[in-house]
């Protein structure tokens, strides 16, 4: 027996999921780019944006919960559900992340960049990569993708330590820089606060595929 | 048998293979029923659950052509030895069928005919009471103890089964698809009381209804044909475990409904 109707269901939960995904990509990588170029306009119209991310974010979660309730879904079926509810929550704070960039850039406002930003578009297109691929290892049950984005985590937290060490540095030289460059590391914390969350995605895709749940933190679960 | 009751197993099934005439229903079933759960018995029609069930209290007997190898150990002896009577054990392991069967006899009566014929010897009421009490329908026939059977819905008719079945104070309930007959209302209150039963007693049941198995259990094994068709055990486990992260993709098929 096959259950047609069900599948269909379930591969169109995927592909709203990477659609989602997509969304959120775009927005992350468009926040850096306005913060780079200095456009606040640009910005703000990004800000407003993020509720088509949150919209599509609760219309999948419905979706998902109304599969829960009338397909009475089991086993792998159930930690493939399981999953999606917690990614697309996931998808939906690196959006706000994707946000957070945007205001940062509004608050610097038309001052101009104490320094050009290399650390940070470096840090947006690793997560970006990290992003894509997590969503990829989702759809294609890759355990060994999955792990291996789990560690490239570490790129991501390296950039931060370092643009956390350059902006005190840049600091202690002019203390009048105090204003921008918290925000700027406002900045930076936030893209790595969305790297954790695609090791978050990461651990769902390894529950998915071996009804384990492991916290990516300790290295010696990941095998 | 002795009447030791302690131990984690309230039975254990080794090795047994179940024969109809030259057909073989079951093979090589090993399970080990943990004492006081509820352990349901899936598959498709035709794995030879229901026939492992019927090994339980040697119900298999009265069909004339089946035969059955390997040991039911319970209370610490084979019941499919020679010297035990097979009237015995089936008043220490009771059943619950399909169908709700009351006798055509009063409700007072379903419960105290089949303990008096057993030998009871205490105070007749009390048992009529304590027994629909632990079916959870006391309170719904106390004023009419002595209408039939048959007047009650069919819920009712096998919560009174239920209470006839636990008035001979048996180690273990079979329980055959207790709910097919049932409206979803009847079957919750049949699950409830199942769980509530866990206190005294053990339970195997088998059902067709997954949800239901995932519901009530605390293990589940799953029972599979292969091509010869002759029923084996897939799969034993925690029913958490079963339903969540299936070990094997045959469980995993079956139990996501994609195939059987």
């Amino acid at each position: 027996m096959s259950r047609t109707t069900f599948e269909l269901q379930l591969v169109k939960l995927q592909e709203d999921i990477l659609a989602l995904g997509s969304l959120v990509q775009e927005a992350l990588l468009e926040a850096m780019d306005h913060l780079r170029a200095r456009d606040v306009a640009a910005s703000r119209a990004l800000v407003q944006r993020d509720r088509v991310i949150d919209d599509k974010r609760y219309a999948i979660e419905a979706d998902a919960l109304a599969l829960i309730a009338m397909q009475q879904p089991m086993a792998g079926d159930m930690r493939m559900i399981a999953a999606s509810l917690f990614i697309v929550n996931e998808l939906e704070r690196i959006g706000d992340y994707a946000k957070s960039l945007g205001r940062v850039n509004i608050r610097i406002g038309d001052e101009p960049l104490m320094k050009p930003l290399v650390d940070m578009p470096r840090m947006t297109e690793q997560i970006d990569r990290m992003l894509g691929h997590s969503l990829q290892a989702f759809v294609a049950r890759d355990l060994d993708l999955a792990r291996a984005i789990i560690r490239e985590d570490e790129i991501v937290d390296d950039l931060y330590d370092q643009i956390y060490a350059e902006l005190m540095t840049l600091i202690m030289q002019d203390v009048s820089k105090i204003r921008q460059a918290n925000l700027l590391l406002m900045a930076a914390h936030n893209l790595e606060r969305a790297a954790d969350r695609c090791t978050n995605i990461c651990e769902r895709v390894i529950y998915c595929v071996t009804g384990k749940l492991i916290d990516a933190g300790w290295e010696e679960d990941l095998g | 048998m002795n009447n030791a009751s302690n131990g984690k197993y309230a039975a254990e099934a080794h090795d047994l293979n179940i024969y109809y005439g030259s057909f073989q229903a079951a093979r090589d079933i090993n399970l080990l029923i943990e004492r006081q759960k509820i352990t349901a018995l899936i598959g498709p029609s035709g794995c030879g659950k229901s026939t492992v069930l019927r090994a339980f209290n040697r119900m298999n007997d009265l069909i004339p052509s089946a035969r059955t190898t390997g040991d039911v150990h319970f209370h610490g002896k084979n019941i499919y030895d020679r010297d035990v009577d097979a009237v015995e054990v089936r008043r220490r392991v009771g059943m619950v069928f399909q169908k709700p069967n009351p006798f055509p006899k009063s409700i007072y009566e379903n419960i105290a005919w089949g303990a008096r014929v057993n030998g009871f010897k205490g105070n007749v009421d009390d048992l009529v009471e304590e027994s629909l009490r632990g079916a959870a329908l006391w309170d719904e026939v106390k004023d009419k103890l002595r209408q039939s059977g048959y007047s009650l819905s069919g819920g009712q008719q096998q919560r009174l089964c239920i209470a006839r079945a636990i008035a001979i104070k048996p180690d273990i309930i079979l329980m055959d698809e207790p709910c097919s007959a049932l409206d979803p209302i009847a079957t919750l209150r049949i699950e409830e009381l199942m769980k509530a039963l866990t206190r005294q007693y053990t339970i195997i049941i088998v059902t067709h209804n997954m949800q239901q198995a995932a519901r009530v259990s605390d293990y589940t094994a799953f029972f599979t044909v292969k091509d010869d068709r002759t029923g084996y055990l897939e799969e034993f486990g925690a029913t958490k475990e079963m339903f969540t992260s299936p070990q094997s993709q045959v469980t995993e098929d079956y139990i996501t409904g994609r195939f059987g």
